[in-house]
């Protein structure tokens, strides 16, 4: 007989209520006990303008990253400012695509075509092998300017283009959906090589503009330029830079949109979409909201892509990378944009770590050839990572998504003053029912609030839990 | 626009190779080489549905895409070349030819070597990434992102460390030299095209090998079991029917088939195997059981035979470099008006 | 056989009893296999084929026309003089794929490098240059990474690659305002010396040249009226097909002219379409990997016309893939043929045949060495003295233009037999 199937619920149902007999039990029966949710609660319970005293810093700590030069952590075989440009540029995508796969939940493998789209029409308006090229001598575009000019055209025809693939194929679900987007991920790619006349087909478009900003005597073609390659300053860590302004807008933008009526209804999408429909959210609107909301930043990241690169060729977006991008929204979190950031930055870094290293903390390596063996790592590490924490490395707690902040400081409050009586091993963590209610994930508390709170289905919760333990 | 207008008469004067049209229409070709065409497409059909099989049987019973099945049809190909290989043969390039019924008898063990390996290797996947998954009562995605990484590893396995171990003489960056047994020949025309061995012989054990898996799934106790899993796991399993032995039970097959849709595909396609081999013609395969209807075993037949043929007349009326574009929009335009296939999602309900 | 399998499905019960199976078969399979190899000579003995390889067999110019190899040339030897003195550290850099599906002819050119670099150091112990490796995996974004690394590498005199078309453009602006030279052994697009980069040479002839060259050869030569030209889908395949079909004029068939994908292994569309058509040869411009199966699928198809190819098919693996196929395959290559000594110095230092741009690497570092052994110190003068250089090499005299291009160009034609 099977063992697995109607899994042996870890007696979360009456938890709350009744008293865990030892320690092992108890940390099951309390949800997210650990550092992570306590640094969560202690931050959703700050006052926006403390969250942004404390965001500021941590945002620009970041963006001196790759002039830091910090030792063990900078690139060798490759320029960290560019590795850190594509982080960039993947941390956007990885924004985009959570967007419709961690929010909306519906399950994305051609988000690349957005990508390509969005590279492609910067690359046809400014490409000087274009026929429809509009930058530079003869023009009606400046080579300076051109590539700002053209980025809100991609923004709008990416948005265009999720527009036209989402609305006959939303109607399809889950893994149908699935073979569907990733069909039109292909279809993207492959009309970008065959329409030679207009796309350069196989031989790519050369010469993209890109912004031509800070020129100086050294620099003729502005610090964007790849002539500037030189010292920590080069154009990747400026690229970088760019995609981090983007990065913070988009977070800006996606976090707003979360906490709204439509974050919310995104929710209800994901959890159950026939009780959504019924309960009165008109869920074909909000699925094509999410779909053109996470093309449009996909667009800006390949209009960046095309910048940077000055070279765009079909070869770089096929299905591969689609599961790359799919990979990092995963192994970060999926619905947690800042878990996203980090599942990017995995993706990105972790190959380039190992080239060029001769020697790692004293231990003399061959990198080169630990590198060739990237995606070996890298597949077992998928399938380690899924197995042992399933939910990604920062797993998103539902919120309450309304009179959220009320809600926060009132369970910090009862927590401290409950934790020291109820807590069987020691009062630092909290972990009573009263958080438990905040932070939603307990099955048997959650409809307290009334509002969208409910964990995901059974199995879902059924992991967490288990997680909790080891 | 005169730039636009500029390009394109230079493109127009570029060559004869550069199209005059983006996309040129050669309905005349297909109509000349309309049977020929039909044949080949169903040739790769064939294969197709039996790899199709796979995705379908274990999407129908666990709700779950095996994005790796993919890479156990590429191990299927190396399985049966490794077999070839120890049973004496040597790579050449050019084919053996050692009389109908030997033939035929090491093809068999052949295509035995590539279902063991096939086999063997869902089943290992099935224990070693999703068995624990499904303890966990891991949501699907996370299944999904398992089998990408389950990919990548078998993959990268056969790419660089199958090559150590046997000391070159399996895997790395190079296909493999063919090891050849059957040489096409033409046995008689369809309409003037002609027909081959190969062609037969992969249409054929294609068939045969349906059918046995429809009767298997439908007539017998174990097929009964797999049907009720499908259908209802919990009743299922009230029922006594043990999950785990029908979901082991269910890739053991799709492996099965994979391995012997890897040997029919190598005879059509000697120079195929080669460790990124899979994953294109998964995909393809993959469609073609969602064009059917996934999780319907008969859909997955059709979907293939259709998808193959299609693709095939595709290329010629639209130029070869549209093939892949014309499976993926038949793909769409079927879902869009039957968005569960063809024949529907029913291994559960068929016959049950 | 599947139905007596799937009765025991015992799951592991199953998986163990067939390799018993197996096993058992073992020795007696292995009877058969004597059988086998008989049965592999005598095939050869009526066959005769399957000692196959790429013979060269004439050297033409843009006209077409053959030319008289000029043997006796005397090519550079990277040793020199063994007197060379240079600082510590000096350094040349090859950038190119070294690993993913491209790598192996970046290898190619890298393994031909590290060679000439072995035998200067070995002869000069008054200079001992090392030779860095940068791999780009032939990815234009990843080549960007790569490339403020190589000019950052204070140590680096000059540059061996980028190897690909697409990653030089896409790093050239780099290297050309870092005043690197940069000495391209395979990127043969010839838009490339068209950026006004004054850094930039390539040691062979550019697709601009091999194109028209092989074509002429083919129509005057040869006397093809009808040739079927098929490109995959790369930088390299199309620019090469776009070149050839302008330079075969009226004998290019329009109607069979078809593109492949690059990873295609199935091409029967084309041969049918092939097959169709009255043609007298096909030309395929792209490489070993999808030229195997396409010839193997054309002679099984029926279609015995020549078959045509250019330098990206020039590869041992392309006659051990395809086999009998490929006898008679007519291959182009801007590449020189790799002497026997050089092939036999390559195949121990390296442990592989030396493939397509092996002899390009060699020439290419050996001129770069021997610009270091001169006195050169830094990288304006490497640059200047690769300007202007005048020399043989292994393939062909090397002089360059003040565009970057070879100043006189031919293209081998090599024979599968």
């Amino acid at each position: 007989m099977s063992t697995s199937t109607p899994a042996p619920q870890p007696s979360s149902s009456g938890a709350p209520t009744s008293m865990p007999p030892a320690g092992r039990v108890a940390t099951k029966d309390r949800p997210h006990g650990g550092v992570g949710d306590r640094l969560r609660l202690w931050w959703d319970a700050l006052p926006r303008p403390t969250q942004w005293l404390v965001g500021v810093p941590f945002v620009l700590f970041m963006a001196l990253v790759p002039i830091l030069n910090i030792p063990v952590l900078t690139t060798v075989g490759t320029n960290f400012g560019g590795v850190m440009a594509q982080f960039g540029m993947i941390a956007l995508i990885a924004i985009g695509l959570n967007v419709v796969v961690g929010q909306a939940g519906l399950l994305d493998l051609g988000y690349v075509g957005f990508y390509a789209i969005g590279a492609y029409t910067v690359a046809i308006l400014t490409s000087p092998d274009s026929p429809w090229n509009q930058a530079g001598e003869g023009h009606w575009l400046g080579r300076e300017w051109a590539w700002l000019a053209a980025l809100p055209v991609a923004i709008a025809i990416t948005s265009l283009s999720g527009l036209i693939l989402g609305s006959p194929t939303l109607r399809l679900r889950g893994d149908y959906l699935a073979i569907v987007t990733l069909g039109f991920g292909e279809i993207v790619r492959l009309l970008a090589d065959n329409l030679d006349e207009l796309t350069g087909g196989g031989q790519g478009l050369r010469g993209v503009a890109y912004p031509r900003l800070g020129v100086t005597e050294d620099l003729p073609n502005g610090v964007f330029s790849a002539g500037n390659a030189a010292g920590t300053l080069n154009s990747g860590v400026w690229w970088y830079w760019l995609s981090l302004v983007f990065i913070v807008i988009s977070l800006l933008f996606v976090g707003n949109l979360e906490r709204s009526r439509v974050g919310r209804a995104w929710v209800a999408i994901r959890e159950d979409e026939d009780a959504a429909e019924i309960m009165g959210v008109p869920t074909f609107r909000f699925k094509l909201w999410a779909f053109v909301i996470g093309a449009s930043i996909g667009g800006v990241a390949g209009a960046l892509y095309a910048g940077q690169v000055q070279f765009v060729i079909p070869t770089n977006f096929n299905v591969i990378n689609s599961v790359l991008f799919l990979c990092a929204v995963v192994l970060g979190g999926q619905g947690n944009k800042l878990g996203v950031i980090l599942g990017a930055f995995i993706i990105v870094y972790v190959p380039n770590f190992f080239l060029g290293r001769t020697e790692l903390f004293g231990i003399p390596i061959n990198g080169n050839e630990i590198a060739s063996y990237r995606y070996l790592f890298f597949g077992l590490a998928l399938v380690v990572l899924m197995i042992f924490r399933p939910q990604g490395l920062i797993p998103v707690r539902q919120k309450l998504l309304t009179y959220g902040r009320e809600l926060y400081v009132a369970a910090r409050r009862s927590a401290h003053v409950v934790a020291p009586r109820g807590g069987s091993d020691g009062g630092a963590r909290p972990g009573t029912p009263a958080v438990a209610t905040a932070s939603g994930g307990a099955g048997g508390a959650a409809p307290v609030a009334g509002g969208p709170t409910a964990d995901g289905p059974g199995t879902a919760r059924s992991t967490t839990n288990e997680e909790e333990t080891r | 626009m005169p730039a636009l207008a500029e390009a394109l008469v230079h493109s127009a004067t570029a060559g004869p190779l550069v199209h005059q049209s983006l996309i040129d229409f050669n309905l005349a070709g297909l109509g000349r080489n309309f049977w020929g065409l039909t044949i080949e497409g169903l040739t790769y059909g064939a294969i197709y549905a039996l790899v199709a099989v796979g995705y379908t049987l274990v999407y129908g019973v666990l709700r779950l895409i095996n994005f790796a099945h993919s890479e156990v049809f590429m191990l299927g190909m190396f399985g049966q070349y490794a077999t070839l290989l120890l049973l004496g043969f040597y790579p050449s390039g050019n084919a053996y030819d050692k009389g109908i019924l030997l033939t035929v008898l090491y093809l068999g063990i052949a295509m035995l070597g590539g279902m063991i390996v096939a086999g063997g290797t869902a089943v290992g996947l099935e224990r070693v990434a999703y068995r624990p998954l499904r303890k966990r009562g891991a949501p699907s995605l996370v299944f999904l992102i398992t089998a990408i990484g389950m990919s990548f590893v078998l993959q990268e396995f056969v790419h660089f460390v199958l090559p150590k171990l046997t000391g070159g003489t399996l895997g790395g960056v190079n296909a493999q030299q063919p090891i050849r047994l059957v040489q096409p020949e033409v046995q008689f025309t369809i309409g003037g095209a002609p027909v081959t061995n190969v062609t037969l012989v992969i249409i054929l054990s294609a068939l045969v090998l349906a059918l046995a898996t429809d009767l298997f799934i439908n007539r017998t106790k174990f097929g009964r079991g797999i049907r009720a899993v499908a259908q209802d796991p919990v009743t299922a399993t009230l029922m006594g029917v043990s999950r785990e032995r029908v979901i082991m039970l269910t890739f053991l097959i799709g492996g099965i088939l994979a391995g012997a849709a890897a040997l029919l595909y190598t005879l059509r396609v000697p120079n195929g195997i080669i460790y990124s081999g899979g994953f294109i013609l998964g995909i393809k395969a993959f469609s073609a059981a969602v064009l059917g209807g996934i999780g319907n075993l008969r859909g997955a037949l059709l979907g293939g035979l259709l998808l193959g043929v299609m693709e095939n007349y595709g290329q010629v009326v639209f130029g070869t470099e549209w093939r892949d574009v014309v499976a993926f929009v038949l793909l769409i335009v079927v879902l869009m008006f039957r968005p569960t296939g063809i024949l529907g999602e029913s291994l559960g309900r068929a016959r049950a | 056989m599947h139905r007596t399998a799937r009765r025991a499905s015992g799951g592991a019960a199953l998986l163990l009893a067939a390799t018993l199976v197996l096993t058992a078969c073992g020795p007696q399979s292995q009877g058969g296999g004597g059988d086998e190899t008989t049965g592999t000579s005598t095939e050869t003995d009526d066959g005769g084929s399957t000692e196959l390889s790429i013979v060269p067999s004439v050297q033409i110019d843009i006209e077409g026309a053959e030319v008289e190899a000029t043997e006796g040339g005397d090519p550079a030897d990277p040793a020199g003089d063994g007197s060379a003195e240079c600082a510590e550290g000096t350094a040349i850099a090859m950038a190119g794929a070294l690993t993913g599906p491209n790598a192996a002819l970046g290898l190619n050119i890298l393994y031909g490098a590290q060679l000439a670099v072995d035998e200067f150091n070995a002869a000069n112990p008054g200079c001992q240059v090392t030779i860095k490796e940068f791999d780009t995996e032939g990815d234009p974004q990843k080549a960007t990474q790569v490339a403020p690394q190589i000019v950052g590498d204070a140590s680096v005199l000059g540059l061996l690659g980028p190897a690909f078309s697409g990653e030089t453009a896409a790093t050239g602006d780099v290297f050309s305002q870092a005043g690197l030279l940069s000495l391209s052994a395979s990127a043969t697009n010839p838009d490339l010396t068209k950026n006004g980069w004054t850094n930039f040479f390539r040691g062979l002839a550019n697709d601009a040249v091999q194109g028209p060259s092989v074509a002429k050869y083919l129509v005057n030569t040869k006397s093809f009226g009808s040739v079927c030209v098929v490109s995959d889908n790369s930088d390299y395949g199309i620019g090469l097909a776009q070149q050839i079909t302008e330079g075969l004029g009226d004998a290019a068939n329009d109607e069979c002219a078809a593109e492949v994908k690059t990873g295609d292994k199935d091409f029967s569309a084309a041969v049918q379409i092939i097959s169709g058509a009255d043609a007298d040869a096909v030309f395929y411009a792209g490489y070993y990997a999808e030229a195997a199966p396409f010839v193997q699928q054309l002679r099984d198809g029926g279609v015995d016309i020549p078959f045509v190819s250019a330098d990206g098919t020039n590869d041992p693996q392309f006659v051990s893939q395809a086999g009998a196929s490929s006898e008679g395959a007519i291959l182009s290559c801007p590449c020189g043929p790799a002497p026997d000594d050089f092939a036999a110095a390559y195949e121990e230092s390296a442990g592989q045949a030396p493939g397509v741009y092996s002899v390009e690497g060699y020439d290419l570092a050996t001129i770069m060495l021997s610009g270091i052994a001169s006195g050169v110190a830094d990288r304006a003068g490497l640059i200047d003295y690769v300007a202007n250089y005048s020399g043989d090499g292994l393939a062909r005299t090397y002089e360059w233009d003040s565009a970057g291009e070879l100043a006189a160009a031919l293209i081998w034609i090599y024979e599968v037999q």
